[in-house]
């Protein structure tokens, strides 16, 4: 897929897709399909990470991210300690420093973070003295998120170079666009996004990506079709008119998936609201990879979290 | 830089470590190959060939990775992480008498690895090992049951072994 192959990354952290390039992107991939395996094993852990601690720091609600990087955690034998913010000292007022500062007098050696403000995993990151992972930071970005997508891209598709994806729903708010956006165009895919006139962010052409109100015309010729979760949590501004106007425009059902390549996979990044943003019986389709979403995500943590492993302290 | 072994000389030893398998377990039924990735996995090809040229059975042969169980990755290593390859052992080592297969034994900190690796895929019968050179210097208590050659070295010296499959050529040389 590249012309030189990277052996390993040049950053501590990863806070952006941005942070790595091309052949880095080609490592973690590679890296996880070795760590595919080892979840395949009877006795799912290696000693890779013995000895070192992961602090997981969750400042808005997520299972899925969570749980995936725990496991990916514990099956690379690392010591997890987790933080979500209900019953924490964050509803008592202490600031985001002081509670990465407090967590990090315990020495943990890698940080992942989630919060609702977009560059909180960059502050950490300037504060701390641990690798920081960025598991989602407000509409910025979700870098595992992207990885894991496109290692599940390349495992159907077996490239990414040359496919055409279409990203569909929320533009604004989702950081999973932004990731993917940044991710897929870096590999060499064309990324089209289709949203609501209203839901449409200024700049997007800036990613590299096209954007387009019209559903039909994102799906034609795709190679992936990525639906994304409306975000009723973000949905203060009257952004849309209803959900059943919305499902009808930009839901994807079986019909609107015809015109997409009939080797088309679907992608969601979870978790799904049925009826709104995607038809169940598309969901629960052949096409259908967003349970190998799921499963790969692990793969692709323990991936990420080895390879910032590497890094020294004492360079820094 | 001397050649201790050439392509002749490799070919010979396989096929006398392939008896030696076949003697030791008196058949090869519940015999399994593992080679160590990256020059053990094409040695561990060569001797189920062998082997199926003795015996006309085919032997099960796999592929290890042991870069997520090495002992220096534990430590708080400066650097970069070793690169992981993918391990691939479709079928099952409980109960089977597992044959690993390197091309150097040196400080026996490798085969430490795998022995723990494969001892998490199953509970083999016996593990067994075969190395092409045995070049001395252990540093932990393993030693080897089928070797190609032993070449006795120094410390400063390096043993380099190219494989056709590889390299392009089958040849063992020692390097100062």
């Amino acid at each position: 897929m590249t012309a030189t192959a990277a052996t390993a990354l040049r950053t501590r952290h990863l806070l952006s897709i941005d942070d790595i390039n091309e052949a880095e992107i080609a490592l973690v991939l590679d890296t996880a399909v070795a760590m595919k395996e080892v979840g395949a094993r009877s006795i799912k852990k290696v000693p890779a990470l013995r000895g070192r601690t992961v602090v997981n720091l969750f400042f808005e609600p997520s299972t899925r991210t969570r749980l995936s990087f725990e496991l990916a955690e514990k099956r690379l034998s690392a010591d997890t300690m987790g933080m979500t913010t209900a019953g924490s000292s964050v509803v008592k007022g202490e600031t985001l420093i002081d509670t990465a500062k407090t967590l990090e007098a315990m020495s943990p050696d890698m940080i992942v973070v989630r919060h609702a403000s977009s560059g909180a995993a960059h502050l950490l990151s300037r504060v701390c003295r641990s690798s920081i992972i960025n598991a989602g930071d407000g509409t910025h970005e979700h870098p595992t998120q992207a990885l894991l997508d496109a290692f599940t891209i390349r495992e159907r598709k077996g490239r990414l170079a040359g496919l055409r994806v279409a990203i569909v729903g929320d533009l604004l708010h989702s950081r999973v666009l932004r990731s993917n956006a940044l991710l897929l165009t870096k590999m060499g895919a064309s990324v089209v996004a289709c949203g609501p006139a209203t839901l449409i962010p200024l700049g997007l052409d800036r990613l590299g990506v096209t954007s387009t109100t019209s559903m039909d015309e994102a799906c034609e010729g795709a190679d992936v079709v990525m639906m994304l979760r409306v975000q009723h949590e973000r949905m203060h501004g009257l952004f849309l008119p209803s959900v059943r106007e919305y499902f009808t425009l930009f839901g994807l059902n079986a019909e609107r998936l015809k015109r997409a390549k009939t080797d088309a996979i679907v992608m969601h990044p979870g978790p799904m609201n049925r009826g709104v943003e995607i038809a169940s019986d598309v969901a629960d389709g052949s096409q259908s990879v967003i349970l190998d979403q799921v499963a790969n995500g692990v793969a692709v943590r323990m991936a990420v979290l080895y390879l910032l492993a590497g890094e020294s302290k004492e360079n820094e | 830089m001397p050649v201790v072994m050439d392509a002749d000389r490799v070919a010979k030893s396989l096929t006398r470590i392939a008896h030696e398998i076949i003697e030791h377990n008196r058949g090869i039924d519940d015999i399994r190959l593992v080679g160590i990735r990256t020059r053990g996995v094409p040695i561990a090809r060569r001797l189920a060939a062998a082997l199926k040229d003795i015996t006309g059975a085919d032997v099960p042969t796999g592929a290890l990775d042991i870069t997520l169980y090495r002992d220096d990755l534990m430590r708080q290593s400066v650097g970069p992480q070793p690169v992981v390859r993918s391990t691939e052992i479709p079928f099952d080592l409980e109960g089977k008498h597992v044959l690993l297969v390197d091309d150097v034994l040196y400080t026996g900190r490798t085969i430490r690895a795998a022995l723990d690796a494969l001892i998490d895929f199953g509970r083999p019968k016996t593990i067994q090992l075969v190395v092409l050179v045995d070049r001395g210097h252990r540093e932990l208590p393993i030693r080897a049951d089928y070797v190609g050659k032993n070449v006795p070295t120094s410390l400063r010296e390096s043993v380099q072994v190219h494989l056709a499959e590889i390299d392009g050529r089958d040849e063992v040389e020692v390097q100062s």
